[in-house]
């Protein structure tokens, strides 16, 4: 049986405490009127430069008015944009301001989706080795178990933020704004998918369903443990058989709602693939960096270098399937560059340009470089180094998804994102560590339990 | 110099992988084993160094690498830079994108086939070259090991390699 230490349990509430201070300064921080971003503006002393990005910064309130011309008007704009920024100067700094507004929320919605997304990918990791009766992994499972206890407490989290936008507190989604909608033709062809109601039963039901899942998993898990015969196994195969199928069409619908709807002009069809290729290879990495965490106190007698050696591939294979993915979508969009899907990019690109290309950086070429090699792959000291840059990568990663739409050019990894991070990270651990204590850490009858135990590579 | 060798046939490769190790052990010098098919775990039994294939492969990946980029870059860039359908080729960099998946294929060009000739020619592999086979019944079902008989007691070894479970033991005459 594991026991939480109490060390790692303070460590813990202290990251989430100093996160939640830090959140709450975000908040209280944002401006919440026109004439605190004119000041603000002003001390920084960016006044100036600020006038001639109006139009730019502008083009989404523009693209409403612009509907049909769309996006492929912005560049014009810019060139006769002086003269019309003067006359429009306040919906400038209105826009500026729900900018700003959003940043303490769109950290908070970052970093809640990022720790939620690792424990659903190792769900639908667990699932494979399930479904896929790999001889390797029956050691790990309880390590996997206890991750997806995350679940429940993420999904709820990310489901009452989204709620809150449901409910105006914020402005994530632009296709929330009865507003923005009234002017936008685009968004309003869309809006029998994209409304309220809809979005939020949608969310309740992937939500619902995959935490019924990992409930009746783990049950079986344990049920296996006490069982005299291979009932319970045969059922845990099925169910995991069954949440895949349901994992995929849910997972990818999620990544529309949650992730590609804060562009509501914007859409790509592999995108869902490109968020499970994030989701898996973060959640990869942190069940080889917990497991080699709890190998290192002791608790994992049957772990060997072989089972890091699996884990490090499947980090090194995902990174690069991540990397297929991103490029994949990149460069199709590229070459075409047609203006309605290109901007999405442009944006990227021109103001997120050192995230952008850093999380590439981060993401393919250090893991490629530092994984490649198969005497790396069971060194600890190495697949926690790749471990660690592949999580701040795709961290990085869900962070430019969702901040060019919200935040645009306001964005700062600065104290609410960190804090943000800070936070839920704490939470994660907590939740994590306190879960592996409930159950032993070597399943008992699990039918490849010998095989895993004896696995060398 | 004609030297002797001892052939000791085994009809099972778990016997064989032991044998291997008795021999090494007794600190007899294993000249070759035939297999037919990979017995997992023979080659560190034998003590065999590991290969390094996969680092010659690396290498030619890069070397893939470099020519997919210069040649695109010469090409493209340098040697008559047009506008083909509005893209950038003011630099490489610019236009990087659209050569991405020649230099991948060359990469793994470049890295696959090198490698496998690598192999070729380390193992001595090539068509019509003389088999080395010193008994037919190796590339079906019986397992070889030859020792160097040397100045070792040929009796002695012979007893020795019976005890280790071979079903047969010959002394041959090498070259």
């Amino acid at each position: 049986m594991y026991t939480l230490s109490s060390k790692l349990k303070l460590t813990a509430i202290i990251f989430m405490i100093v996160g939640a201070i830090g959140l709450v300064y975000g908040f209280i921080a944002a401006p919440s009127t026109i004439e605190d971003v004119k000041e603000m503006m002003a001390s920084k002393g960016h006044h100036e430069s600020a006038e001639a990005e109006v139009v730019e910064q502008d083009s989404h309130a523009m693209a409403s008015e612009h509907a049909q011309e769309g996006h492929a008007m912005v560049g014009q704009h810019e060139a006769e944009g002086h003269g019309e920024a003067e006359a429009h100067g306040d919906e400038h700094y209105e826009h500026v301001l729900h900018q700003l507004q959003n940043k303490p929320w769109a950290a908070l919605y970052v970093a809640a989706f990022f720790f939620f997304m690792i424990s659903l990918a190792t769900l639908a990791f667990y699932a494979i080795q399930y479904a896929a009766q790999a001889g390797w992994s029956p050691v790990l499972f309880r390590v996997m178990e206890g991750i997806t206890a995350y679940l429940l407490p993420g999904s709820l989290i990310v489901f009452a933020i989204l709620l809150l936008s449901g409910l105006h507190l914020n402005h994530l989604f632009v296709w929330m704004d009865p507003e923005v909608v009234a002017k936008d033709e685009l968004i309003q062809h869309k809006s029998s998918f994209l409304n309220v109601p809809f979005f939020l039963l949608r969310a309740a039901i992937y939500i619902i369903g995959w935490n019924i899942f990992r409930y009746l998993l783990r049950r079986n898990s344990l049920r296996i443990d006490e069982a005299t015969d291979g009932r319970y196994f045969k059922q845990s195969f099925k169910l995991a058989a069954g949440f895949l199928v349901f994992f995929l069409v849910s997972e990818s619908m999620m990544s529309w709602d949650w992730i590609m709807s804060v562009d509501p002009h914007w859409f790509s069809t592999l995108f869902g693939w490109y968020v499970f290729a994030s989701m898996i290879v973060s959640a990869v990495t942190v069940i080889a960096l917990i497991s080699m965490y709890l190998k290192s106190r002791g608790y994992l007698e049957y772990v060997n270098d072989s089972h890091i050696h699996d884990l490090a591939k499947f980090m090194f294979g995902f990174s690069i399937f991540w990397t297929y993915l991103w490029f994949s979508q990149f460069m199709l969009i590229w070459y075409s560059n047609i203006p309605e899907e290109v901007t999405y990019f442009i944006t990227r690109i021109e103001d997120y340009n050192i995230a952008f290309f850093g999380m590439v950086v981060m993401n393919f070429v250090f893991p490629v470089l530092i994984l490649m090699n198969s005497d790396y792959k069971r060194i600890n000291l190495f697949v926690i180094m790749g471990g660690i840059i592949i999580l701040l990568g795709h961290y990085l990663d869900i962070f430019v998804m969702i901040m060019p739409a919200t935040v645009g050019k306001e964005w700062f990894i600065g104290i609410p994102e960190i804090s943000a991070l800070l936070f839920f990270g704490g939470l994660f651990v907590f939740v994590v560590f306190n879960a592996l204590t409930k159950a032993p850490l070597l399943p008992k009858r699990n039918p490849f339990i010998k095989e895993s135990q004896h696995f060398h590579y | 110099m004609a030297s002797k060798v001892i052939h000791a046939i085994y009809t099972d490769d778990d016997l064989l992988l032991q044998a291997v190790k008795q021999v090494r052990d007794a600190r007899y010098h294993i000249a070759e084993v035939y297999t037919p098919f990979p017995v997992h775990g023979l080659d560190k039994a034998m003590g065999l160094a590991p290969t390094r294939l996969a680092i010659a492969s690396f290498l030619y990946g890069l070397v893939g690498m470099t020519v997919a980029i210069t040649m695109m870059n010469f090409i493209m860039i340098e040697d008559w830079p047009q506008d083909i359908g509005g893209k950038p080729s003011f630099s490489f960099l610019q236009n990087l994108p659209a050569f991405v998946p020649i230099i991948f294929e060359l990469t793994v060009f470049f890295a696959a086939h090198l490698m496998v000739i690598t192999f070729y020619m380390r193992s001595r592999i090539w068509p019509f070259k003389t088999a080395e086979n010193p008994d037919v019944r190796t590339t079906d079902d019986h397992f070889l090991m030859e020792i160097d008989a040397e100045n070792h007691d040929v009796d002695g070894l012979s007893k020795f390699l019976y005890d280790t479970g071979a079903l047969e033991i010959k002394l041959i005459d090498n070259k």
